[in-house]
């Protein structure tokens, strides 16, 4: 074996500071072997350990009633109570899919899968969300097209039904995109397992996919720095899926887990087989001795280096039972797996690892794994933040031609109907979907682990304004934790629990910091404010190229618990003849809207207001109405104003128009596209009810029209006519926003 | 009773059980792949949708080789149904026992969507429980899902009447907008020549709740199950 002499260069090389060198001579007291320089390197990698970030994220409120698990494990789980629990978790893989879109994205899928499997649940939905630049620029229509049929392979290959998510476009994502994955699982309540290597003697196996040299510094080098030109030289730091030894390993991991054979799994994500290892001792106090010849490989030339560093797919690390090694790895056998005994759990903190009879690494756990570094960095106001929240609107022209504009907006791939990529997802698999892609939030039925529905289901829902976090990062925050939740009761559904994805730049800078510390901020006051704790999340930093940030983006997935589902509300108008509601209250802001980026090419002033305690008085309100079944529709108003929100209104099965008469005390495009948060379309046959209910619940109520018809037509108090116009023509403006933009010679 | 077979790389194995047992009430199993024996008392046999063997080599072409569809070749020789959906689908005309193909659909992307099918024939067993002409609105999810024969195959197809359902409009008209993945003749499903193995495209068993994807899938899961029943 021939491994080069470990020295401070090589060190820097492997993105370890001077400092944290120094430290790891500190804690071996001596020079570490070059595998043992590996491990270090990925652990303390920020990508691993959160060194930028986690002194920030202890200030997220992570506790409720409800909560069975919060951050810290694989994924966070929340009680939907009769024994039955939720794991989710949202994640991101942002530098692969820049650099291998379709690989970068499957993979993205797979990790999260295994993070909800490797909790014991069955994952039952997934979601994205994902951010391009421009699809003006071919790059981007080549990202777009590579995203989404690496999400649709290895969803569609693994049976899991993807049922929601957003796609947004903006140029701060043309040299940094953005793919967050999330997945949801079901598990018994009683059955939730940990990474734990517990019972000192027990076996460690080995499973799934054997491992090669793919995705060595995954962690370390592609997701933990920034982006130059030479990304294309870190392709192959990009792994290669394969879902159909995934759905192999749900399969058996899931039989396993329902025996009493397993004590702790953990799914070898970034940094592959160290991090697992580390993890597995860590959480349980304990040691493990491992023997490399044993593991399952591609190359017979592996080197120990790159057997701990290598980050192939679909492998399972897990803890047995003592005697019970023989019928776990026959379960796998059954799948066509391979799983070998690699080591076993021992009583004294220590990782220790052999290869062809010498131990190549041997170093505390502790020291490595829970006291990785922690780093106060500091923080500073962008210097060009009080140019962004400035606007004068008597500069801006206003709007002459709404009829115009609601299409223009309709057409922007942003607001546009996102049905070119969702066809591509398999929205069906299991047969819980009631709700699939396009409304305000997914809605999927719980099925129990054996296979018998329930009444219950869980409303999901992923967003983020990045306009409004860039202009106001912790009121940005504030109101993407606000529409996830408003999304989620507009179906009916309580909210319940959030799982974060913090995209942000260089944290090196300050003003990264101080937007990323904004953002955790808000988060942290108004999920308290909502009593939706933090139960998982993942931060993805360096997200940048050339010195050049994204947006910050705080993407926030949320979900609720329906316990009937046929109280359940879709988005769309669904008869003729009823009554519109516009609940909530229109401050006729402007600052950050959709409108004033499309139509006037500015993006700046103040976000909207987020009301917290009324957004509160809002989710009981939705939640209620659902269950007195008082509503036909409920549809959040956000992107674009309540002209766009009535038009999405309009687009069900049904086609269903409207006529709705606006209170313009304030300028047109105030009244028809401002972005105020908190409001709410809503339609019924009993007005009264709705309106008693609302002046009960504390929340300002108002008919504003009635359905029918094939046309949009929205007027104002003194009946001048804004906007009249066919809903089959804003239709398919809508439907061909994304079509009309790819080039299918491409 | 029903046997589903489970291949490494089902994923609509469960749904198809569900559908069969806990919404129309019928007597469904689970059959392993690596078995060579039907359970006994098997009355129908079906092949679910998914990824067998992930699909690698091409749709179907290792499942067919799997030690079961010895058996299912011979009860469907013996004159038993066998209904393959989607990949199964795919399985059944890789083993021969269906003609034609599956090729990448015309557009070369996946395609999830519910799609509007016309019933070419009521006959037992897989479509007593409706009409001629009838409409069925059924999901689709499928990345190789053009049927595809050669000419001499296709004329045989038609003139045995072999064609079960076909995509068309809501209104019935079969035309080029309502191919979803560039099927000749629009072919969505082909019985053998004895029709007793069918093969789909659509997912009938994701169409049984009228709120999950309504219940046209009833039109012909229903069938099977009322053939199973008087038989």
């Amino acid at each position: 074996m021939n491994e080069p002499d470990v020295d401070l260069d090589l060190a820097l090389e492997h993105g370890l500071t001077e400092q944290e060198y120094a430290q790891i001579i500190k804690i071996l007291g001596r020079t570490p072997s070059f595998s043992e320089l590996g491990i270090f390197s990925v652990m303390w990698s920020e990508h691993c350990s959160y060194k930028s970030s986690k002194r920030h994220l202890k200030t997220l409120p992570v506790k409720g009633p409800h909560v069975l698990q919060g951050p810290g494990e694989n994924a966070g789980a929340i009680s939907l109570g009769d024994g039955l629990a939720a794991v989710f978790k949202i994640e991101s893989h942002n530098h692969p899919s820049f650099i291998e879109p379709k690989q970068g994205a499957a993979t993205g899928v797979g990790g999260i899968l295994r993070d909800i499997f490797t909790m014991g649940a069955r994952p039952i939905a997934s979601l994205n969300s994902i951010r391009f630049g421009s699809l003006a620029d071919a790059r981007h229509r080549f990202l777009l097209r590579g995203v989404v049929s690496g999400i649709g392979h290895y969803g569609n290959c693994v049976g899991v039904a993807t049922v929601g998510g957003e796609t947004q476009f903006h140029d701060s994502y043309a040299g940094n995109i953005l793919v967050n994955a999330m997945s949801v699982g079901i598990a018994e309540e009683s059955k939730i397992f940990l990474a734990g290597a517990k019972g000192v003697g027990n076996p460690v196996i080995y499973a799934g996919s054997k491992t090669g040299r793919d995705g060595i510094h995954g962690a370390s080098l592609l997701a933990s720095s920034e982006f130059d030109e030479t990304g294309n030289d870190k392709r192959p730091t990009v792994q290669v899926g394969d879902p159909f030894t995934e759905k192999c390993l749900i399969e058996a991991c899931l039989e396993l887990m329902s025996t009493d054979a397993i004590v702790g799994i953990q799914d070898m994500g970034a940094a592959g087989l160290t991090c697992s290892s580390f993890e597995m001792a860590s959480n349980a106090g304990t040691g493990i001795e491992m023997n490399l010849d044993t593991i399952p490989r591609r190359a017979a030339t592996m080197t120990p280096y790159e057997l701990l560093l290598s980050e192939s797919q679909e492998r399972m690390l897990l803890v047995a039972q003592s005697g019970k090694e023989e019928f776990v790895c026959s379960v796998f056998e059954r799948w066509g797996l391979d799983a070998v005994v690699v080591g076993k759990v021992t009583d004294d903190g220590r990782m220790r690892v052999s290869f062809e009879g010498s131990t190549v690494v041997d170093i505390p756990v502790d020291p490595v794994a829970a006291s990785s570094p922690e780093l106060n960095r500091p923080s500073k106001e962008p210097e060009d933040l009080g140019a962004r929240q400035s606007l004068n609107l008597s500069l801006v022209e206003s709007e002459s031609d709404p009829e115009a504009a609601l299409k223009a907006l309709l057409s922007d791939p942003n607001l546009g109907s996102k049905s070119w990529v969702y066809r591509q997802y398999d929205q069906r698999v299991q047969g819980n979907t009631l709700i699939g892609p396009g409304g305000d939030a997914a809605l999927v039925r719980v099925k129990r682990p054996d296979g018998s529905p329930t009444t219950k289901a869980l409303a999901i829902s992923v967003d983020c304004n990045h306009r409004f976090c860039w202009l106001d990062p912790e009121k940005g925050a504030m109101a993407a934790v606000a529409e996830a939740g408003r999304n989620v009761a507009c179906t009916g559904a309580k909210p319940l629990a959030v799982t974060n994805c913090l995209n942000f730049g260089n944290p090196e800078k300050p003003e990264i910091m101080w937007e990323l510390k904004k953002a955790i901020k808000g988060i942290s006051i108004a999920a308290s404010a909502l009593g939706t704790p933090i139960v998982s999340g993942n931060v993805s930093l360096y997200n940048e190229t050339n010195g050049t940030p994204i947006f910050p983006t705080p993407t926030i997935g949320m979900v609720g618990l329906i316990d009937d589902w046929a109280d359940a509300i879709g988005a769309h108008f669904k008869r003729p003849y009823q009554e519109i509601i516009l609940i909530g209250t229109d401050r006729f802001e402007l600052g950050g809207s959709m409108w004033l980026a499309k139509m006037r090419g500015i993006e700046s002033g103040r976000p909207p207001e987020v009301d917290l305690g009324y957004e509160r008085r809002l989710q009981k309100f939705l939640v209620l109405s659902g269950e007195r079944r008082l509503l036909s529709s409920s549809h959040d108003i956000s992107d674009g104003g309540i002209a766009v929100a009535l038009a999405e209104s309009c687009f069900g099965l049904e086609g269903c128009g409207a006529s709705v008469t606006l209170n313009a005390e304030s300028t047109l495009e105030e009244c028809l596209f401002g972005e105020s948060t908190g409001r709410v379309l809503v339609t019924t046959d009993c007005a009264e009810d709705v309106l008693s209910l609302a002046r009960d619940s504390d929340v300002p109520a108002i008919v504003v029209g009635k359905t029918g018809g094939e046309r949009l037509k929205i007027s104002s108090l003194n009946d001048s006519v804004l906007i009249d116009v066919s809903v089959a023509q804003l239709k398919s403006v809508w439907e061909d926003a994304i079509p009309s933009r790819m080039d299918p010679e491409e | 009773m029903f046997a589903v077979i489970q291949f490494p790389g089902s994923c609509d194995d469960r749904d198809m059980w569900f559908a069969m047992s806990s919404v129309l009430a019928g007597k469904c199993s689970m059959v392993w792949h690596q078995e060579s024996e039907l359970p006994a008392g098997t009355k129908g046999v079906l092949l679910p949708g998914g990824f067998s063997y992930g699909d690698y080599l091409r749709c179907g072409a290792m499942a067919q080789l799997s030690p079961i569809m010895g058996a299912v070749k011979r009860f469907a020789k013996s004159g038993g149904p066998v209904l393959g959906t989607c990949n199964g689908f795919q399985v059944l005309c890789e083993a021969g026992l269906l003609p034609g193909a599956l090729r990448r659909n015309s557009q070369l992307a996946f395609v999830c969507d519910d799609v509007h099918l016309r019933v070419e024939k009521r006959a037992e067993p897989f479509s007593s429980r409706t009409e001629q002409g009838a409409i069925l609105t059924l999901p689709i999810k499928h990345g190789e899902g053009c049927f595809y024969a050669s000419e001499v195959e296709l004329d045989l197809i038609e003139q045995n009447g072999q064609v079960l359902l076909r995509y068309c409009e809501l209104d019935g008209t079969i035309s080029k907008a309502s191919n979803p993945n560039g099927s000749l003749g629009s072919i969505a499903g082909v019985l053998n020549k004895e029709g007793n193995v069918l093969g789909l495209m659509p997912h009938p068993e994701h169409a049984v709740e009228a709120a999950f994807g309504g219940t046209d899938g009833i039109a012909i899961l229903g069938s099977l199950l009322d053939m199973a029943r008087s038989a």
